[in-house]
């Protein structure tokens, strides 16, 4: 049987899960939003990368044939797609529920409770069918978007339609609803999800236009031509390896939990582990040569030395205040009405950057406020923000003893295109243009990768906390 | 949290505890003696001076530690906020100036005297100045003595440095203790306590430099101001402070022939796993907690150089009473915080090796100019001429706003796992730590 090992990183903002065989290859990543129950966050996270890594061993095992036919890759990257809406359905019709429920308990008036059920099923019926076509053809299950963000977000979109007195019940409603529906322990089965997830890709191929619309890579286009009036036959090759790897039984050998709730994970106590080590171990695997590490994450940074072989030799955090860290960059996209997504591109289109202070986020807010004020472009402002958080990770990175090649970037923020502008820029700047900048795809990935690693190695640690540690039921 | 269970306690540390209530008890009762009372610092304190007036001496510094630990701190500096002083002003200045304006109420619930002298034993750090000016405000009067101590700028004391701290001794200092008390100097009695002070030391050196075996039978850190350091500053120079440190040595040797590790709160350290160098002071208001996570890792401190603020004995000073008043001034050229800063990475650097440290740990500290400057240079340099590890953390002495405890336990976590790590991939791999 193959081994596998898992690694979970319970991050402030984000929680994540890496699952990786013997030769330390990434097979599964699952990630999610951290909420206030930690358990249910490590859960769906490992869940995903569980999923996950099923359909990468589904991808390995077809490695020969997919490069003699595209046309398989395209399906199974699409089927995963459809996967992830059908988990999604099935948390939207408990969060649907959930509404009622709310709905029923709260308003004790029947004719106001009827009306507010009504423009919950208009606005359900709206935006359900948006969310499938963006899972379907847009890919937005790779996005790293969570069901939290994307129902929130046309929810809002939908209220915002209605009229003004709606508002508060609405939104009372939602927030009462969201976090029972999000927290809810959803145990789905694969076998069952995936076969439903390949009747809706037949739909898809079925009604599949003449030209994609979405013709944007000559790959797809190719791909989708060999699928179209040949689904039938390729999903009935797949089917069959599709079902051996639903039913691998999935033995996580050995894992470790690491990042801030790793004393609340419910893991044997000697495999938790800080996050400090594991982010230096993961940046480390993937890029050898690392010395210095930088990780960004929601509510710390973290500037890490390691030796060759991926040990750390010192490191800095930031200490009483955690401005200038991804939750810095969540706020301002608050108060700026616009996704955190959206900020670093639109960062990217500055013409100058206006100088901001990055001792305090709230302070940065009003800030904000006053420069859009006095007229200055948002971009412009945006470009200052993001330049003003590397300036505080170079001076921690200095206080760790600086930057030596090769230099590696990790976390969650290292997703954002303006920040990797303006850390390139002052990494050259302060330590010359021979330092090598290494940014990977798993960035966010790199604490549970280390994790993972640490638990193929099966090294045992020995903390405080673990001996004491509260165990979550 | 639960409440602490009550610390088990070697026979030093009762005989301790006994010595200072006794002086908290005496100060309460200082006029009624007869006895006048100095106010001074803690580096370069002149005790053996002092005591050979037969003068009390109060030392402000250990009131406002004293403070910290006893929960009491975080109102004391309220109010001198309130009086003006800045957030970012030394906590144990703030904490000392509210303990007075609160009625100056001593750590055994006993009032301590007013001052009849307010004797400026040290200048090298330049808040101590300040605190006195305060002082002097509040008790208007009474008349302040100060020694200038100039800083070892190039690493050494020089001849003219010691004429200059005797000129003031002579001329300053001495003069005003005979007219506070109405004595004269006495150099033969002040000879005689430096005898004393000699002794005290030489066993001081030998329970310090036990913490160089494996276990070391001591925690050099914790332990070190907890009962090993404390009597030394009021008592040095006394009988009672050398049947004291005879106890203390005679406790430590019984260790290290039953080979049992240090005295924690929570009774004997059981594996010694990790042993550090710590620069810097330790945080007060949560001393226990923070003692907590080094014991329960099994890190023990087998040298700290907050310990040698009061004076910097292991590398061959003692007070010599055939040359008191040469010898006074060098002692308090000599302390830690009055080294420069090539002194003090020499001095660490030593320690880690000649200690055996598996790594070198800095808690440095918020509001103290003296110690965090120079900080990082010195774990950089450690780092590179030892190869140890190296950690940095960051409390405050006895302002409990500043002790984040899920932090320093984050940090201090990853760096005994960090400690841990090297140990095991570095024998895996073949390589000697």
């Amino acid at each position: 049987m193959n081994k596998y090992y898992l690694g979970v990183d319970l991050g402030s903002t984000t929680s994540k899960a890496v699952i990786i065989n013997e030769d330390d290859e990434i097979i599964g990543r699952g990630i999610t939003n951290t909420r206030s129950n930690y358990s249910v966050a490590a859960d769906i996270a490992r869940d995903e990368a569980i999923y996950n890594a099923r359909f990468s061993i589904l991808q390995k095992k077809m490695g020969e044939e997919m490069k003699a036919k595209p046309e398989y890759k395209r399906y199974i990257i699409d089927l995963e797609s459809v996967f992830q809406y059908e988990q999604f359905k099935v948390r939207l019709d408990k969060l649907g529920e959930e509404l009622v429920k709310t709905c029923n308990a709260f308003f004790k008036d029947e004719k106001k409770r009827d009306e507010i059920l009504g423009h919950l099923r208009s606005i359900r019926k709206v935006f359900k069918p948006v969310i499938k076509h963006d899972y379907l053809y847009n890919n937005l299950g790779s996005k790293n978007q969570f069901f939290r963000d994307i129902v929130s977000e046309k929810y809002n979109e939908e209220v915002n339609k209605l009229d003004m007195s709606l508002f508060e019940p609405l939104m009372t409603v939602w927030d009462k609803s969201i976090s029972p529906a999000e927290n809810e322990r959803v145990t789905f089965n694969f076998k069952e999800l995936v076969h439903k997830a390949m009747d809706e890709l037949r739909d898809k191929y079925k009604n599949l236009p003449e030209t994609s619309a979405d013709n944007k890579s000559v790959n797809f286009d190719a791909e989708m031509n060999l699928l179209k009036g040949n689904f039938d036959h390729v999903s009935e090759t797949l089917r069959q390896h599709i079902d051996e790897i639903a039913d691998i039984e999935f033995h996580i050998e050995n894992m470790t939990g690491t990042g801030y709730g790793r004393a609340l994970l419910p893991f044997p106590q000697d495999c938790i582990r800080s996050e400090i080590l594991c982010h230096a171990f993961g940046a480390h695997a993937i890029f050898p040569e690392t010395r210095t590490v930088l990780d960004i994450g929601g509510q710390d940074t973290k500037a890490i030395q390691v030796d060759k072989y991926g040990l750390v030799t010192s490191f800095q955090m930031n200490d009483r205040c955690a401005a200038g860290c991804g939750r810095y960059l969540g706020y301002i996209a608050d108060e700026m009405s616009i996704s955190l997504n959206e900020l670093g591109p639109m960062a990217m289109k500055a013409d100058k950057e206006v100088v901001i202070c990055s001792t305090c986020t709230v302070f940065a807010g009003a800030e904000l406020r006053e420069l859009t004020n006095l007229g200055e472009k948002r971009e412009d402002i945006l470009g200052g923000l993001h330049k003003a958080i590397i300036m505080r990770a170079m001076s921690l990175i200095a206080r760790s003893g600086g930057v030596f090649n090769e230099f590696t970037f990790t976390g969650g923020v290292a997703r954002n295109p303006a920040v990797i502008k303006y850390l390139t820029q002052l990494v050259k700047e302060n330590y010359g243009d021979s330092i090598k900048i290494n940014i990977h795809t798993d960035s966010i990935f790199m604490g549970a990768l280390g994790g993972a690693m640490f638990a193929r190695r099966n090294i045992q640690a020995e903390l405080p906390s673990a001996k004491k540690g509260k165990q979550v039921a | 949290m639960a409440d602490p269970k009550e610390a088990i306690k070697e026979k030093s540390m009762v005989i301790q505890k006994d010595m200072l209530a006794k002086q908290f008890h005496d100060l309460s009762k200082a006029k009624e003696l007869g006895k006048k009372v100095v106010y001074t610092f803690v580096p370069g304190n002149l005790t053996e001076l002092i005591l050979s007036f037969d003068m009390l001496p109060v030392y402000p510094e250990i009131n406002a530690l004293q403070s910290g630990m006893r929960k009491k701190s975080a109102a004391y500096i309220r109010e001198a906020e309130k009086m003006g002083h800045s957030e970012d002003v030394c906590t144990y200045v703030k904490c000392d100036i509210g303990m007075m304006l609160n009625g100056n109420i001593g750590p055994t619930g006993e009032q301590l005297p007013k001052p009849d002298l307010l004797l400026l034993s040290y200048t090298g750090c330049f808040t101590f100045l300040k605190w006195f000016e305060n002082l002097e405000r509040l008790y208007p009067g009474v008349p302040v003595a100060m020694l200038h101590t100039p800083y070892q700028e190039d690493g050494k004391i020089t001849k003219d440095q010691v004429d200059y701290m005797v000129k003031q001794l002579n001329e300053e200092v001495i003069p005003k203790m005979e007219k506070v008390t109405g004595k004269k100097f006495d150099s033969a009695k002040l000879s005689k306590l430096m005898e004393n002070s000699a002794k005290a030391e030489d066993l001081l050196v030998k329970i310090l430099e036990s913490a160089k075996r494996k276990p070391s039978p001591i925690d050099a850190y914790f332990a070190g101001v907890y009962y090993i350091g404390p009597i030394f500053t009021a008592f040095r120079g006394t009988d009672s402070a050398v049947e004291y440190y005879t106890e203390l040595w005679s406790e430590v040797q019984e260790r290290i022939k039953l080979g049992l590790g240090p005295v924690t709160p929570e009774g004997e350290l059981k594996e010694e796993k990790y042993r550090l160098v710590m620069e810097g002071p330790p945080n007060w208001t949560n001393f226990r907690e923070f003692w907590k996570i080094f014991y329960d890792m099994g890190a023990v401190i087998v040298a700290s150089t907050y310990t040698k603020v009061g004076g910097v004995y292991d590398t061959g000073f003692r007070h010599d009473p055939k040359n008191p008043l040469e010898s006074l001034s060098k002692y308090c050229m000599g302390v830690y915080t009055n080294l420069n800063l090539p002194q003090r990475v020499d001095l660490i650097e030593n320690y880690v090796k000649e200690y055996k440290a598996d790594g070198f740990l800095i808690n440095s500290i918020k509001s103290c100019n003296s110690f965090s400057a120079g900080q990082l240079m010195i774990m950089r340099q450690i780092e590179q001429r030892t190869g140890v590890p190296v950690g940095f953390i960051e409390s405050d002495l006895v302002d409990p706003r500043y002790f984040s405890y899920a932090n320093i336990k984050n940090r201090l976590e990853s760096y005994f796992q960090m400690l841990e790590q090297r140990k095991i991939i570095l024998k895996q791999e073949g390589v000697e730590a």
